[in-house]
């Protein structure tokens, strides 16, 4: 099992009813009233549900290898471009040495990988201060925050 | 050159920080050596055929002296007391200890130097013109753009886990190609438009490597604020939509190629439109911090063609030839831009010793305000010397092997370090170039053959830039056996802005031993077809390929 951490350590997952983007998109109106994952795998992107992104409390995007590195650029679209403000989950091969790019491009939680150590984890969350670029939680880049 | 505040100083340490401790996780066994490998790959480190190769980023080529004295003693501490300059202007470390590379990068560290993200799936360093800034015929210097791409690039977030590699390049000359623009994933023209703006012409998706492909144009004009946000956008598209099932066809310009460049350019301005006006758009106040870097030293008012120089090159033949080779025009009068070949026979391309290491740095604070520069032709530059001096420098140059006045020359070859130090190579290329060094040493012959480009690679990936030499070598392996294809007319653009070209392939493959003969086949009937003092690669066109292909081969019967 997958540890569930924040950037701050451990939390307990919520129960949602989980559907495929597949499900989503083939039955939308049986969903109706409920709180809603959507899990999308690396080569669903952004684009394709990126409209929708509203109706669910969570979306779960799939790294499948840790070298697949679309669901950064997802994340980051849903929130940049999608306005999405729900919650971001990394799923999959979640590794150490991923989540500070994760939390830069918008997640929020992150199913660490079973054999990963929660505590090297959470201390990967501050591995830079201050990163050359703007991300989602700042959308100055360092030439706008450098101090002259 | 670019020199580090407290923020570039700090996400420095803190990498040095960080890639000690995933060494300490992976050689605790924390960390698998599959998961291992991007992160050793993003702080420079191959395993090689011997041992881990280390390649140290040379941003754009800039180095000062202090960092070349690290350098040297990084060799001598950690190597065997020497270092490689590869085609990417950077420098290749071939034997040091894996246990001792979070060391080696604390001890670059203090001299601002870093081996970040100069191999693995992210993108890469930001190569341009050697003699950015002291020639006349640029638009603008092109190094604060790099510096600007650089830190831009410099652990983005999105991009660390790319399709695959991505290389950017950078010109500013017009007319020209002075940085091998059309074969990167991204090229940038820096142009100005009628109403003297500065702005890109932007290409996408060239390259070398298995499948040589020219970049096409994917923005005519791209204003000047626009470059970051365009990139983002660009790179943005390739993330999601480049082919990640084969590693063959992960490339840029594989996607490109499928896409058509019409509608990956509908593509990127869709996502481009959406960005440029955020906050992540260039500032004007940022390229001008940038730009303080890299403003004029204090040159002295001096004229050109000094008496002393003018009466050197009478009296010694030697140094004048090396003037006329080695030495190039300086746009400010009485100063001159100096190459140093690490050409020598008997020595690898692009290889220097520590104690040259040394030497160098002390040849630059002597001649060259400290600094020095690192070219993709695997020799090194002293760009601001004073006319007066280059006797001097010419003389101690030639003590240390570096004055061999054959820049441009056949034997000025591109070569990659091949299956002597590379796991990938399937030849050796090393023993090719000296063979091909030794058979053509006469200078006599070597100036009176004039400019050709020889690029040698050991693999299909073209580290040594094969596809783009007038005449190119690739090893390849058949049997087991090396064996080595020649191709001819490549150009990687240079004086010709728009006359890059891929070489075509000759014919039947050779054996190592038969490589000097071919190419002296080859040189024999350029020099037998040219009149009026065509060039190699001009000769080539005119007569085309086929009597190229019956002099070495034979007329089919």
């Amino acid at each position: 099992m997958a540890n569930l951490i924040n950037t701050q350590g451990p939390v307990q997952d919520t129960e949602l009813t989980t559907v495929t983007l597949e499900q989503w998109q083939e039955e939308k109106a049986s969903f109706a009233g409920q709180s809603l994952e959507l899990t999308v795998s690396s080569d669903q992107t952004a684009d394709l549900f990126g409209e929708d992104a509203a109706n669910f409390a969570r979306i779960s995007i799939d790294f499948p290898k840790f070298a697949d590195g679309r669901g950064y650029s997802a994340a980051r679209l849903l929130r940049e471009k999608y306005k999405y403000t729900g919650e971001l989950r990394a799923v999959g091969d979640v590794l150490i040495d991923q989540v500070f790019f994760m939390k830069r491009c918008g997640f929020d939680t992150y199913a660490l990988r079973e054999d990963q150590i929660v505590e090297d984890a959470i201390a990967a969350f501050s591995t830079f201060t201050n990163p050359y670029q703007n991300d989602v939680h700042d959308q100055r880049p360092l030439f706008r925050r450098r101090l002259s | 050159m670019y020199v580090y505040d407290q923020y570039d100083q700090q996400l420095l340490n803190e990498r040095v920080a960080q890639f000690k401790g995933q060494m300490e996780r992976y050689l605790d066994g924390k960390i698998s050596e599959e998961e291992f490998l991007p992160l050793r790959l993003q702080n420079g480190i191959y395993v090689q055929r011997y041992a881990p190769m280390l390649r140290v980023a040379v941003p754009y080529g800039a180095l000062n002296s202090a960092q070349v004295r690290k350098l040297a003693y990084v060799a001598r501490t950690y190597d065997k007391g020497y270092a490689h300059i590869s085609t990417r202007q950077n420098v290749q470390f071939n034997w040091p200890e894996l246990e001792q590379c979070p060391q080696i990068l604390a001890d670059l560290a203090e001299v601002q130097m870093h081996a970040v993200q100069t191999s693995g799936n992210c993108i890469r360093n930001t190569t341009t013109d050697e003699y950015a800034g002291v020639i006349a015929e640029e638009i603008v210097d092109p190094r604060p753009y790099c510096e600007i791409i650089r830190q831009w690039s410099t652990f983005h977030p999105e991009f660390a886990f790319l399709p695959r590699k991505f290389k950017i390049a950078v010109n500013a000359v017009p007319g020209q190609d002075r940085a091998a623009i059309t074969m990167h994933d991204i090229g940038i023209n820096i142009v100005k438009n009628d109403a003297g703006d500065i702005g890109y012409r932007v290409l996408v998706g060239g390259g070398l490597g298995r499948t040589p492909i020219l970049g096409e144009e994917i923005c005519a004009f791209l204003p000047e604020e626009d470059l970051l946000t365009y990139l983002d956008a660009v790179i943005r598209v390739y993330n999601q939509f480049g082919r990640r099932d084969n590693k063959y066809k992960a490339r840029i310009k594989i996607l490109v190629k499928a896409l058509g460049v019409d509608r990956m350019r509908e593509l990127v301005e869709e996502e481009f439109n959406r960005l440029k006006d955020c906050e992540g758009k260039l500032t004007q106040a940022e390229l001008e911090r940038v730009k303080q870097h890299f403003i004029d030293p204090e040159y002295k008012t001096l004229s050109d063609n000094p008496a002393e120089l003018t009466a050197a090159k009478e009296e010694n033949k030697a140094f004048s030839r090396w003037m006329e080779r080695n030495v190039r025009q300086h746009k400010k009068a009485g100063y001159a831009v100096v190459t140093l070949t690490l050409k020598q026979i008997g020595t690898p391309p692009g290889d220097i010793t520590a104690e040259q290491l040394d030497q160098v740095a002390d040849l630059a604070d002597e001649y060259s305000f400290g600094e020095l520069r690192s070219t993709h032709n695997q020799n090194l530059v002293l760009a601001d010397v004073e006319q007066t001096e280059l006797f001097g420098l010419w003389q101690k140059l030639k003590s240390l092997g570096m004055a061999t006045p054959t820049l441009g020359l056949l034997t000025d070859m591109i070569c990659c370090p091949g299956g002597d130090f590379c796991a990938l190579a399937n030849a050796k290329s090393i023993p090719v170039a000296e063979a091909i060094q030794a058979r053509f040493e006469n200078l006599d012959y070597l100036w009176d053959l004039g400019e050709i480009d020889l690029n040698i690679s050991g693999c299909m990936n073209a580290c040594g830039h094969h596809h783009v030499g007038n005449i190119g070598v690739l090893g390849v392996d058949k049997k087991g056996e090396e064996f080595y294809q020649v191709s001819l007319g490549g150009n990687s653009g240079g004086n010709d802005a728009d006359g890059s070209s891929l070489g075509k392939i000759l014919g039947p493959s050779f054996a190592r031993e038969a490589m000097p003969d071919v190419i002296a086949k080859i040189l024999d009937f350029y020099v037998d077809q040219r009149t009026d003092g065509e060039s190699f690669l001009e000769v080539y066109r005119r007569v085309g390929h086929t009597p190229f292909k019956e002099a070495v081969y034979g007329k089919p019967d």
